[in-house]
């Protein structure tokens, strides 16, 4: 624990430190007084439904957006100022790309406006290309490489200054699993260097597999923060979910009745112990209903996010 | 397009509103002929000169001027045969008229030419085609009009001299005549163009003089290669320019702005690239001219130079501006298109600016192509030096500069949200 006198020297040393962060666009709040941190080497996952706030919330962080409110600091300088631009990192969700332009030739251009040049730059591109494994296709143009290897390119990019602090906005949206296994063990080596992250993503694996700590937004407010483990502790405590698969007349409205959800083709019910299920099995047999497979599970995270969000479609 | 509603109303609009030029520019014009500009200088001052003068004054087609406008408020003293001369060579009319001392004694020919000194001088600059020939008929026109009885006189005095009733000896001398005629008619086709007269067979002797361009192999490539240069920068520089919408679009432009490069920056760098292009291609252009058309560029280096970049500046600013008010690439095309057309058409890339109304001329000043294509014709045409260029110059800067500035401002919507 440190002392009073330590918290500003924690602050200017946090990648990214974010107090009562508000944004509003005409009617609608996308973010509502989010307060964040992120500490140095941590890779934080990001969650939330579309239209949840993250968007305005990375570009607030990248200084694309002038807060109403609030304060974002990325090693104790304001978002936006050359200090923050240099320590920051941006890899967006689309592949911000010339596709005309080489691997190469793409990699100097963002080299260049990140201030390199000479040896330095040099350098940096062939980090970079050893780094997304695409030192044999430098010299193809961006618009003949594959999806998977555009991925890699775009996050190069975001990377050819070596920042400390970097934002991944769904970087793998689109691509193979083998594309996304090597996405994977990029960020790992990012990781392994102290890179600090903040990583966005749909797919709750992902952030289980990457992040130390996950944030989840919804309506521009961060509704649970905390690593995977917490979580679902926090959330479900010891509770298991029991998966069952019925058929039967009138089996959707006993799912209903029991305070089940539909989940695909089959229903969902929490209970408070995994030896609980013994229960739920009886009253299924009671009600003369047809078992045809059951399954029992820990929670995760996405049954967190589920949990906390909603399942109702989002825009 | 359907759901680009500003592409979409513009493909509309541009077939209309550069109809509507052409429409203004052409069918509004009441004259087959507009108005044409006209300096004369009467060194005679005899009754003949005057009346012939007023006559011309009396031609609703010409504007005559006697003198230059005031400056300053100060009159200034009327046109001599040098100071009409400069004026031509100046650009302030495209031709002059002078009539010279002694030409009162004899104001009309029927035959050969009467003496060299007293013929009516016609000065002109020929990269106005049309102006020297309108007004060299105007001036047999107005002899016809404004002085029958000098002409009858003239005439009665020709035929006395010439055929004394026409006894075997007058027949002599009028077959001796007509044979002067014929040989002087045949040694003036073969003549050069810089100096000719207009005055065997007429009945206002004219001498016809180039004042401007006399020594120019290819009179009209220097002006088409700045008019073409032009308009074809202009889309080149818009096109350039454009590659802002594909940055906003695909992301680049939020990636680039998160980087060290602010906007000021970033359109900067775009407007030297886009100048530096621009520049080539009128380098390129000219040199072409150079080869296969002997334009004259080796001489006029310093103000082809001087001319080149700062039309290429104008136009780079001018593509930053019309695609920073566009929303998508599909506008920038159509608006483009429009705006371009528009200025090229009034500002004289498509044809001379003296063939227009003189409401349209003035108009044209608003356009960079008007004002970079009298800046060429300075430097190509009348071999100004380059201190003389300063208006053109001073014009093409400021408007790069303010279209920069007001650029920068309507990128602001690219930069923060």
């Amino acid at each position: 624990m440190g002392s009073a006198q330590d918290v500003p020297k924690l602050a200017k040393t946090l990648p990214l430190q974010i107090n009562g962060l508000s944004k509003r666009f005409g009617s609608l709040t996308a973010v509502d007084g989010i307060s964040l941190a992120v500490r140095s080497g941590e890779c934080l996952g990001l969650l939330g439904p579309n239209g949840a706030g993250k968007s305005t919330l990375l570009r607030s962080i990248a200084g694309r957006v002038i807060p109403d409110s609030g304060t974002v600091r990325i090693f104790g300088t304001a978002a936006g100022s050359p200090e923050a631009r240099k320590a920051l990192g941006w890899i967006p969700q689309e592949l911000a790309l010339y596709a005309r332009l080489t691997c190469r030739e793409n990699l100097v251009a963002f080299g260049q406006y990140q201030g390199l040049k000479g040896k330095a730059l040099e350098d940096a591109v062939g980090w970079c290309l050893d780094w997304a494994a695409l030192q044999d296709r430098a010299a193809e143009p961006v618009k003949n490489l594959s999806g998977g290897m555009k991925r890699r390119l775009n996050m190069a990019a975001g990377l050819i200054h070596r920042p400390r602090l970097v934002l991944m906005d769904e970087p793998t949206t689109g691509v193979d699993p083998q594309s996304r296994n090597r996405i994977f063990e990029m960020i790992e080596a990012l990781r392994r260097e102290g890179m600090s992250i903040i990583y966005t993503t749909h797919y709750m694996e992902e952030a289980e597999r990457l992040c130390d700590r996950i944030a989840i937004v919804d309506h521009g407010h961060i509704i649970a923060e905390g690593s995977n483990e917490e979580l679902v502790q926090r959330v479900f405590e010891s509770r298991s979910e029991v998966l069952v698969h019925l058929v039967g007349n009138g089996s959707a409205a006993w799912v209903a009745q029991r305070g089940g959800q539909q989940v695909g083709e089959a229903s969902q019910f929490t209970v408070d112990h995994a030896t609980d299920v013994a229960g739920l099995l009886a009253a299924i047999d009671e009600a003369g209903l047809e078992l045809v497979d059951v399954s029992v599970r820990r929670p995760n995270l996405e049954s967190v996010f589920l949990h906390l969000t909603g399942r109702g479609l989002r825009n | 397009m359907r759901r680009d509603r500003g592409a979409l109303a513009l493909s509309f609009v541009l077939p209309i509103g550069f109809f509507s030029i052409f429409a203004v520019i052409f069918g509004g014009q009441r004259e087959s002929t507009p108005k044409l500009k006209v300096i004369v200088a009467d060194e005679d001052h005899s009754t003949a000169s005057q009346r012939l003068l007023r006559g011309l004054a009396a031609e609703g087609s010409l504007v005559v001027q006697r003198k230059p406008a005031a400056k300053k408020g100060v009159e200034q003293p009327e046109y001599t045969a040098a100071s009409a001369e400069a004026a031509v060579r100046d650009g302030a009319a495209p031709v002059a008229v002078i009539v010279p001392k002694g030409f009162g004694e004899h104001p009309i020919s029927f035959g050969p030419a009467t003496d060299e000194g007293s013929r009516v001088q016609l000065l002109k600059d020929s990269s106005d085609v049309v102006a020297p020939q309108v007004v060299a008929g105007l001036l047999q026109k107005v002899v016809m009009t404004s002085l029958p009885d000098l002409m009858a006189e003239q005439g009665s005095k020709y035929m006395d001299e010439e055929t004394g009733g026409f006894t075997p000896e007058q027949r002599k001398r009028v077959d001796a005549g007509l044979d002067r005629l014929r040989k002087r008619q045949a040694g003036e086709q073969a003549g050069t163009a810089a100096a000719s007269s207009t005055g065997s067979g007429e009945i206002l002797p004219v001498h016809v003089r180039d004042v401007v361009g006399m020594n120019k192999q290819n009179p009209m490539v220097s002006f088409y290669a700045a008019a073409i240069g032009v308009m074809f920068l202009l889309f080149t520089a818009s096109g350039t320019a454009g590659s802002l919408l594909e940055e906003a679009e695909n992301g680049t432009l939020d990636r680039v702005l998160s980087s060290q490069v602010n906007m000021t920056t970033l359109l900067a760098g775009k407007l030297t690239f886009s100048t530096l292009l621009a520049f080539s291609q009128l380098v390129l252009m000219f040199l072409w001219a150079w080869a296969v058309f002997h334009l004259d560029l080796w001489t006029h280096i310093p103000g082809f130079v001087v001319m080149g970049l700062s039309t290429a500046f104008a136009v780079g600013a001018f593509g930053m501006l019309l695609a920073s008010v566009c929303g998508t690439r599909a506008q920038l095309g159509a608006l483009s298109t429009l705006v371009i057309l528009l200025m090229s058409s009034i500002g004289g890339s498509m044809f001379p600016r003296y063939l227009m109304p003189e409401a349209i001329q003035k108009a044209g000043l608003l356009t960079l192509n008007a004002w970079a294509i009298d800046g060429f014709t300075k430097v190509f045409w009348r071999d100004e030096p380059v201190t003389h260029l300063w208006p053109q110059v001073a014009v093409l800067l400021t408007a790069g500069v303010v279209l920069f500035v007001i650029a920068r401002k309507m990128a602001r919507r690219w930069e923060y949200s």
